[in-house]
């Protein structure tokens, strides 16, 4: 296939040497060659080298992603659309509904410029929910930041907070979650990943697809500046000393210019006027009408002088790679231009007709009277490289003896130090900068501590949970065992408050994949999700590819992020992890065998990362799912909480923490209740008992009502090993297990509370 | 009862305002586009939302405070309907006049979102009177730029004449003395930082806003 058109004139024709600046490698550049039948302009090799970067053409991992399921009964979109679309069942007026929602990463960018790269990354995966008709009603996100005691830390956390804050609180869409690690492998490479979810009616669902030829091709929103040229080349290269050169390439966010265009889009889609949309993100007017021209099977002519431009004699090339933000493309059906018109004007936005679409299956761009770009854009798309790239299998790690593992010299005082480490630590800090409750539907947010946020579907008794999990210290140890805990976590955590997970997006942040060992991490870590998403029925919808991650050629530890989203049928049943009250029974649901490697205990208090992460048996996932959810119908409330960083101590602490009441392990509950006791840990060590980070598992809390004990009686015989175990009481202010600890609440919450605020105010490293 | 909330662009707490009311009163308010230039006749309250008006641009509420709406929010304030003006809506307030005083950055320089207990500083007043005594609350607060400054002057005579209506327990943003609502001189027009609209479900964290809405229902 070979493109015969005359090339545009005066333009000079590329060389190879022009093509490696843009990204492409030498066989790319053939392939361009081949399909063109000449040497493309600047323009035209602009457009080439973005659309088959590493970021929009998935080259070195859409191999590989096919592995995931992506299909389901919910499922109404998948993956290659702006963001994934759920059913999630009749609205407040019996309409059907949809969730739509999609995680994204702006890691590059927010290492550069902290607060305009978080902020710009919150408006990005905004745009792609809003573009397709769902109105935004939950931000989450999940950050990565290097060591506490490196110099840059505590200034690229204050600048990315700053930045999610002011764009999520100003835009009005509330940051309900999120999940914040520290470790010296993102030293170098942060990681900044933000998930938005919108609720839509399903036949108002939006889509890049569905424009014919004829029709006016829509430019809303701001305006054309030469930030962001090259962002998404620049995501798909490495760093190197110097990066502070690359600052030009951060676009700035204008949050209120996005509510702006939030309503007017909402607006105008409750027409019938919009044939087909997209925002303008990565690639910017290039990668949003070659996807339009794709998707529909028709061609694109634009004429750039009519594109609203912000500096004075921009080029053609600078407005078709500009990544300024906040602007959408779309393309109306006939007659319909002064409609949108009227609505926009309405919003005070920038809007303007640039151009039309054809029947030639070609980009065409005008500028300045002349032809400066006229391409196939079939080959954009259809002919993008796509690598099978060679790939190593990562080594087992060796297993570490619990035996081998000293226990603490004070108990105490190992608590007491979990509970503030930096990865367990309150993230209070971070969360009050953030409106958790703008829209009124906010059930629980980061501030209930609860292992999901729920928010209300707004005008119903519904809910959504929502969720972002992944512990990287698992997954750099064992890729497919940790790709797989990712997936178990969230699930657990939706279940924990009695949702029924329907659908999660990933995003998947590993180094450089041109190097085999960081390709067989890639590679394992999403057969150890795709195994994990299709065992719990947990379809993957949408997702981000982070590649590149990497500065000085050391990679980040591999990083593949799960946002899960669960449906609550009757918010009024939902258990929460502050729920326990004096005289509770504490219930330990799942197997403890008291898995010591990777866990937080090994490298917090033993100062050592290594071993094996805990197993992740699916099955058990499911059962112990089904034993939570077996307290849930109970008839008295119930709080609960799922077992993961720090083991059955962090969680329980956790617990009578939200709770405001003490616990107390190991203790007679009482021997006029059915002969019930708590009982004692039977892995030997009650370290490994306490600190191991088993999988599987949930604490409970339950009334010790006849119902109750009844349901623990029954199903103590039942199923693999023991369904439920009674391990002790809620009572007093203390938390005591057995001689070794006994603590008062108030110092627990010191510890937990304590740390960021101060290493914040640079009390400590 | 009959009432309407003004929509500015960048308003972002306008529908809870809204569903808030409605709630309460049983009533749906009427959603005003700040481009308008008259108010529904008789109405009992007019609610300023929340929000980022313009983005909070030059100064948090300045330029909402020119909207084409704004004669027709001083002529009904002037006649005594009763306004309420929450959080960027406190802010427009003060920028037109109709409260004095000016909302300055947060005193720790952080965006700040918390429940934050309050002082009913005035519990006879037309929005606390449904509290009946109660002297504390809980509201959630969620501002940038919520320290409450004006001359001594003028902060003795709002305390003076009881039209400090709520203190906070905890200042959380460094405001002149503990200052987190204010009336005008006709108490009809309450400014204040807390989101009263955003504490009326327990499910949602607690319903201590509803007696704020019944008040000026009640006195309607």
């Amino acid at each position: 296939m070979t493109d015969a058109a005359a090339p545009p004139r005066n333009s000079a024709a590329m060389t190879l040497e022009d093509a490696r600046e843009h990204g492409l490698s030498e066989e790319e550049w053939g392939v361009v060659l081949d399909r063109l039948g000449r040497p493309p302009n600047l323009v035209e090799l602009g457009v080439f080298s973005v659309m088959w970067s590493e970021h929009c053409s998935y080259k070195s991992s859409r191999r590989h992603l096919r592995k995931l399921p992506t299909t389901g009964p919910r499922v109404i979109q998948g993956p290659g659309e702006n963001a994934g679309v759920v059913d999630i069942g009749p609205g407040p007026n019996g309409e059907p509904q949809a969730c739509i929602f999609k995680m994204e990463s702006h890691n590059h960018p927010s290492f550069i410029e902290p607060y305009q790269g978080a902020a710009t990354g919150v408006g990005g995966i905004l745009r792609d929910v809003f573009t397709m008709g769902a109105r935004p009603v939950a931000l989450i996100n999940a950050l990565r930041f290097g060591a506490p005691e490196h110099p840059k830390t505590r200034s690229l956390v204050a600048g990315v907070v700053a930045g999610i804050g002011g764009y999520g609180n100003c835009v009005g869409v509330p940051t309900v979650g999120g999940e914040t690690n520290f470790h010296a492998g993102y030293n170098g490479n942060i990681l900044v990943n933000a998930m938005a979810v919108g609720i839509a009616d399903q036949d108002k669902i939006f889509y890049a697809r569905g424009a014919e030829p004829g029709q006016s091709i829509v430019y809303v929103g701001a305006k054309t500046g030469r930030d962001g040229i090259h962002g998404a080349t620049m995501a798909s290269a490495e760093f190197s000393e110097g990066e502070d050169e690359k600052r030009p390439t951060v676009q700035v966010g204008d949050p209120f210019k996005e509510k702006l265009l939030i309503e007017a889009c909402l607006e105008l889609m409750a027409t019938d006027a919009i044939a087909a949309i997209q925002d303008m993100g990565a690639a910017g007017l290039t990668s949003s009408s070659v996807e339009m021209a794709d998707k529909g099977g028709i061609g694109v002519e634009l004429d750039l002088d009519d594109v609203p431009q912000r500096e004075e004699n921009m080029t053609a090339y600078e407005m078709m790679l500009s990544e300024s933000q906040e602007r959408m493309l779309m393309i109306l059906k006939p007659g319909r231009e002064a409609e949108a018109k009227a609505i926009f004007e309405k919003w005070d936005l920038d809007a303007a007709v640039i151009g039309q679409t054809t029947d030639t299956g070609r980009l065409v761009l005008r500028h300045q009277g002349e032809t400066v770009c006229d391409i196939p854009v079939a080959p954009l798309a259809d002919d993008a490289p796509n690598y099978d790239r060679p790939w190593t299998v990562p080594p087992k790690p060796a297993a570490v003896r619990t035996e081998d593992i000293p226990e603490p010299e004070d108990y105490r005082q190992a608590l007491l130090k979990l509970m503030a480490s930096p990865d367990i630590a309150s993230k209070r800090w971070i969360w009050e900068q953030y409106d958790r409750h703008v829209m009124g539907d906010t059930v629980d947010s980061s501030q209930s501590g609860t292992d999901a946020a729920i928010v209300r579907i707004h005008g119903t008794n519904k809910a959504l949970a929502i969720t972002s999990d992944c512990t990287p210290r698992y997954v750099a140890a064992d890729p497919f065992e940790g790709g797989k805990q990712a997936v178990a976590e969230a699930y657990r955590n939706l279940s924990a408050i009695g949702a029924t997970p329907i659908a999660a997006t990933d995003n998947l942040n590993f180094g450089n994949p041109e190097r085999p060992e960081i390709m067989g991490q890639f590679v394992r870590a999403i057969e150890g999700m795709a195994e994990a998403c299709a065992a719990l029925d947990l379809p993957i919808v949408s997702g981000n590819v982070s590649l590149y991650n990497e500065t000085d050629g050391k990679a980040i530890p591999p990083t593949p992020v799960i946002g899960a989203v669960g449906l609550i049928e009757d918010v009024g049943k939902i258990a929460r992890i502050g729920g326990a009250q004096e005289g509770d029974l504490l219930i330990l649901v799942g197997e403890t065998r008291g898995h010591l490697g990777q866990s937080l205990y090994l490298r917090e208090i033993l100062g050592r990362e290594d071993g094996p992460p805990p197993p992740v048996d699916l099955e058990r996932e499911r059962m112990a799912r089904s034993y939570a959810l077996g307290m849930h119908a109970l008839p008295s409330p119930i709080a609960v909480h799922d077992i993961s960083d720090g083991g059955i101590a962090v969680s329980l602490a956790e617990m009578c923490l939200a709770a405001g009441v003490g616990a107390e392990l190991f203790v007679n509950v009482s021997e006029a209740q059915s002969g019930l006791v708590a009982q004692a840990p039977d892995t030997g060590s009650l370290c490994a008992w306490l600190f191991g980070e088993d999988q599987a598992r949930y604490l409970i809390a339950a009334k010790p009502e006849p119902d109750t004990l009844g349901l623990l009686s029954a199903a103590t015989n039942r199923g693999w090993e023991q369904g439920y175990q009674i391990i002790g009481r809620f009572s007093g202010d203390a938390l005591k297990i057995a001689d070794k600890v006994d603590i008062p609440l108030a110092d627990i919450r010191a510890a937990y509370e304590g740390w960021l605020p101060a290493y914040m105010a640079g009390k400590s490293a | 009862m009959k009432s309407a909330v003004i929509v500015f662009p960048g308003s972002n707490c306008d529908r809870d305002a809204a569903v808030a009311i409605e709630g309460i009163t049983g009533q749906t308010p009427a959603m005003i586009w700040h481009k308008e230039t008259e108010l529904p006749d008789g109405l009992d309250l007019i609610v300023a939302p929340g929000g980022f008006s313009y983005g909070d641009y030059l100064r948090c509420g300045a330029i909402a405070a020119r909207s084409a709406i704004v004669p027709a929010l001083k002529r009904e304030a002037d006649r005594g309907v009763a306004v309420i003006g929450v959080c960027n809506g406190f802010q427009v307030l003060c920028e037109t006049g109709l409260l004095p005083g000016a909302l300055l950055r947060n005193a720790g320089l952080n965006f700040v979102c918390r429940p934050e207990p309050l002082e009913i500083a005035n519990a006879n007043s037309r929005f606390t009177a449904a509290y009946q005594g109660r002297r504390e609350v809980v509201f959630p607060i969620a501002h940038h730029d919520g320290n409450y400054v004006a001359d001594e002057d003028t902060l003795d005579r709002l305390e003076g004449d009881g039209r400090v209506i709520f203190r906070y327990r905890d200042n959380p943003n460094g405001s002149a003395r503990d200052i987190a609502g204010i009336s005008n001189e006709m108490g009809n027009v309450l400014g204040l930082m807390p989101h009263p609209e955003r504490a009326v479900d327990l499910l949602h964290g607690g319903d201590d806003g509803v007696g704020l809405f019944q008040s000026v229902l009640e006195a309607a």
